[in-house]
């Protein structure tokens, strides 16, 4: 059929229906802090999950930093005025917010039809039933994990069982004033993973996330803490590419990795809220000597993500990564990049970022390479490309390299283009169909990030694309 | 069975190219279509193909009796239209492999027995070798950093895998020595038989040395302007082309 009649045809109006608003569920949990915060909240926090004092100071201190700082400058999206914080509920446990499959939008059953989602995920998904039955997978996994002394449990488990080695860590990446927004996870932080890898252990299946999905928390302000002691290797991977039905409008995690000497551990995150979600993520990563630490994200959904994974190399000839994979379609702003923080010689950074940009979406890359004066042969390479998809698509790129002293180098190489009229023309007169020869051009685009998805993802995220990719063309 | 153009008028935006152009090639035959630059022959090719450049104000090309003027061109592929591109594209990060086969699986009604990757790779390493293609280009993605004779053998390689029921060659012997040459006409000679109607674009006599013609066309002010068998082409080799203008600038 014609461009046209493409344009024409109906297509769901993912946006409108997405808009969790206006729909009604029902309402089931064991604790709920009710609406707004304040230091009540924190002793609900506290008192329901049993914490210890210093946690319930330290939350304390970080709401009182959270209610200091000011919001973001003039650098960060106006949008983030649009977070109505009167309307959320900062603590929500043992109980999820359902609604029954009829009112659950039509595109998004679509969406797991042709992404292949299984049904028994379906209905999680989808809000309509608030647990997510993983304990048989699971429960295998986990044997095999103690065996080798591997601790993954929730946060929560983290710090009632295995203080010393949580304390130590807890808030040391990412320090309690850091941003308005993790202050705001350190003052309300529930459910996410601790995880600890004993030396030398190399980990041969990733550890997933989703595995504790069903434990009690809601998912909103999560918070991460991996230590990967010397020697050790592992993987995480978060997320899932079918869209998540999400009640909160706000999501803000925080994820500290902590690489030991000669560690390496690799962070996977697909990330595709759906489009009412303010994403703001505060993620990053401490590289000891001879330790790597990679961040391997993809960004689909949500309203406005804002995610600027970094790597802080501060042991000698530590590796930081970041391959990144953004694509924003109408209403959404992907708002992504990279922090590089050298604190030792001979430590190198790579940062790869690829946006696509569809009809009115905006994409954006920040970077931040920091090499000071006093280090030496230090190098980091960093290539965003971005691909405007129509002719109101936006990108922007803000990189901001600072480099000192002798012996360092930084490479920065950016692009931006389009898939241009030949190449659909060709493709086409090969009898490839317009909208399967757009989706080959954009899936080539990020073809070589894409490899370095596990397999799991990377199928997935092919077929999303595609997904994405229509109704887009013309 | 054949590929008919009749009174076909094509233009781009500052001026008409095609002008009442008539050509009728029957399938299982090779016709030849030689010109100066600029007299419209790189037109015919895209204008057949439906390039969304090119405007037809009026005439018909009926491929097998159907009608492909108007149709997307993705549809016109389907229908068995192929175009060998004078200057084909780079496509990165889309492999030759991947390509190729979206290509033919986009070909596959859903009652067509379903696609078989190891008979799809057999077909393609062997078609692979004979062109001399070293089988690791499988992966390397379509065009992308090849030499002009790398891009013209995979132009003749999607047509080997593609099998469509007529063939346009534009400028395929463009920018080829004399080896690579070879080989290209001897991929399309292979092609050569009954089920296909071959229409060779070029300038130059030297690939009619390797593709014997069946008709050689002169195209001049955007039609043809005299037809003749293989010894035209000589014709032309020995004379230039400055005769032709002379002869049918009258009618231009």
């Amino acid at each position: 059929m014609s461009a046209s009649e493409i344009s024409q045809q109906e297509t769901p109006d993912i946006s409108a229906e997405r808009d969790v608003g206006n729909f009604s569920y029902k309402t089931e949990y064991d604790f709920d802090a009710g609406k707004g915060l304040s230091e009540a909240t924190i002793d609900y926090i506290c008192d329901a999950k049993g914490e210890p004092d210093w946690m319930r100071e330290f939350r304390k201190k970080a709401l009182k930093i959270y209610n200091d700082k000011p919001m973001p400058g003039s650098w960060a999206s106006t949008d983030l005025a649009n977070i109505d914080m009167d309307r959320i509920s900062f603590y929500m446990a043992k109980g999820r917010q359902t609604r029954s499959w009829d009112e659950v939008p039509q595109d998004i059953k679509d969406t797991f039809e042709r992404l292949g989602v299984p049904e028994k995920e379906r209905a999680f998904l989808a809000g309509v039933e608030a647990q997510f039955d993983s304990e048989s997978s699971y429960s295998s996994m986990k044997e095999e994990l103690s065996k080798q002394g591997v601790i993954f449990v929730t946060s929560s488990e983290g710090l009632m069982k295995y203080p010393e080695i949580f304390r130590k860590w807890f808030g040391k990446v990412i320090p309690i004033g850091d941003n308005k927004y993790s202050a705001l996870n350190s003052a309300v932080f529930s459910g996410g993973s601790f995880i600890y890898i004993p030396k030398g252990v190399k980990l041969k299946q990733p550890l997933q996330a989703y595995f504790r999905i069903n434990a009690e928390e809601m998912g909103q302000f999560e918070r991460t803490l991996i230590i990967a002691d010397e020697g050790s290797e592992m993987m995480y991977m978060e997320g899932c590419t079918a869209p998540q039905y999400e009640t909160s409008a706000l999501h803000s995690a925080v994820v500290e990795l902590v690489a030991l000497k000669g560690a390496r551990i690799q962070y996977v995150t697909v990330q595709n809220w759906s489009n009412n979600v303010f994403n703001l993520v505060t993620k990053r990563g401490i590289a000891m000597e001879d330790a790597e630490v990679r961040w391997i994200d993809c960004n689909i959904g949500s309203r406005l993500t804002m995610k600027y994974p970094a790597v802080v190399l501060r042991g000698e000839r530590a590796r930081g990564e970041v391959l990144s994979i953004a694509l924003a379609n109408d209403g959404q702003h992907q708002d992504t990049g990279s922090k590089m923080i050298h604190a030792a010689d001979h430590t190198s950074s790579n940062i790869i970022s690829k946006s696509i940009s569809i009809g009115t979406g905006r994409s954006t890359y920040r970077g931040m390479v920091q090499i000071p004066r006093h280090l030496k042969h230090c190098r980091n390479n960093t290539e965003c490309d971005a691909l405007l998809i129509n002719t109101n698509s936006r990108t922007d790129t803000y990189p901001a390299i600072v480099v000192r002293g002798e012996g360092n180098s930084v490479q920065h190489e950016a692009s931006v283009s389009k898939v241009s009229e030949e190449q659909i023309f060709y493709m086409r007169q090969r009898g490839i169909p317009e909208n399967e020869a757009m989706s080959l051009a954009v899936n080539g685009f990020v073809n070589d990030l894409m490899r370095e998805f596990p397999m799991e993802y990377s199928v997935e995220l092919r077929r999303l694309i595609d997904l994405e990719m229509e109704g887009s063309v013309g | 069975m054949s590929l008919e153009i009749q009174n076909l008028n094509v233009s781009i935006p500052e001026r008409q190219i095609l002008k009442d152009f008539n050509l009728t090639v029957p399938k299982g035959e090779v016709h030849a279509i030689m010109g100066p630059n600029g007299t419209g022959k790189s037109t015919l090719a895209k204008a057949l193909a439906g390039h969304p450049d090119y405007t037809v104000n009026s005439g018909s090309a009926l491929l097998d009796g159907t009608e492909l003027i108007g149709l997307e061109p993705d549809v016109i592929a389907r229908l068995g239209l192929f175009l060998a591109f004078q200057y084909p594209v780079e496509i990165p990060g889309v492999t030759i492999a991947n390509f190729i086969r979206a290509a033919i699986t986009a070909r596959l009604k859903k009652n067509d027995s379903e696609f078989s990757a190891t008979g799809y790779y057999k077909a393609l390493y062997a078609k692979m070798d004979e062109l001399k293609i070293p089988r690791e280009f499988t992966a390397r993605s379509v065009n992308e950093g090849f030499s002009g004779g790398e891009k013209k053998r995979c132009e003749i390689l999607q047509l080997a895998m593609l099998k469509p029921a007529y063939a346009v060659l534009d400028e395929t012997d463009s920018g080829l020595d004399i080896d690579a040459l070879r080989v290209v006409a001897e991929g399309v000679e292979a092609m050569r038989g009954p089920d296909i109607g071959i229409i060779v674009i070029t300038h130059y006599q030297r690939l009619l040395n390797y593709i014997k013609p069946d008709v050689v066309h002169v195209m001049y002010g955007g039609r043809i302007v005299k037809s003749g068998g293989p010894e035209l082409a000589l014709d032309l080799e020995a004379r230039g082309y400055a005769w032709v203008e002379k002869e049918f600038d009258v009618l231009v």
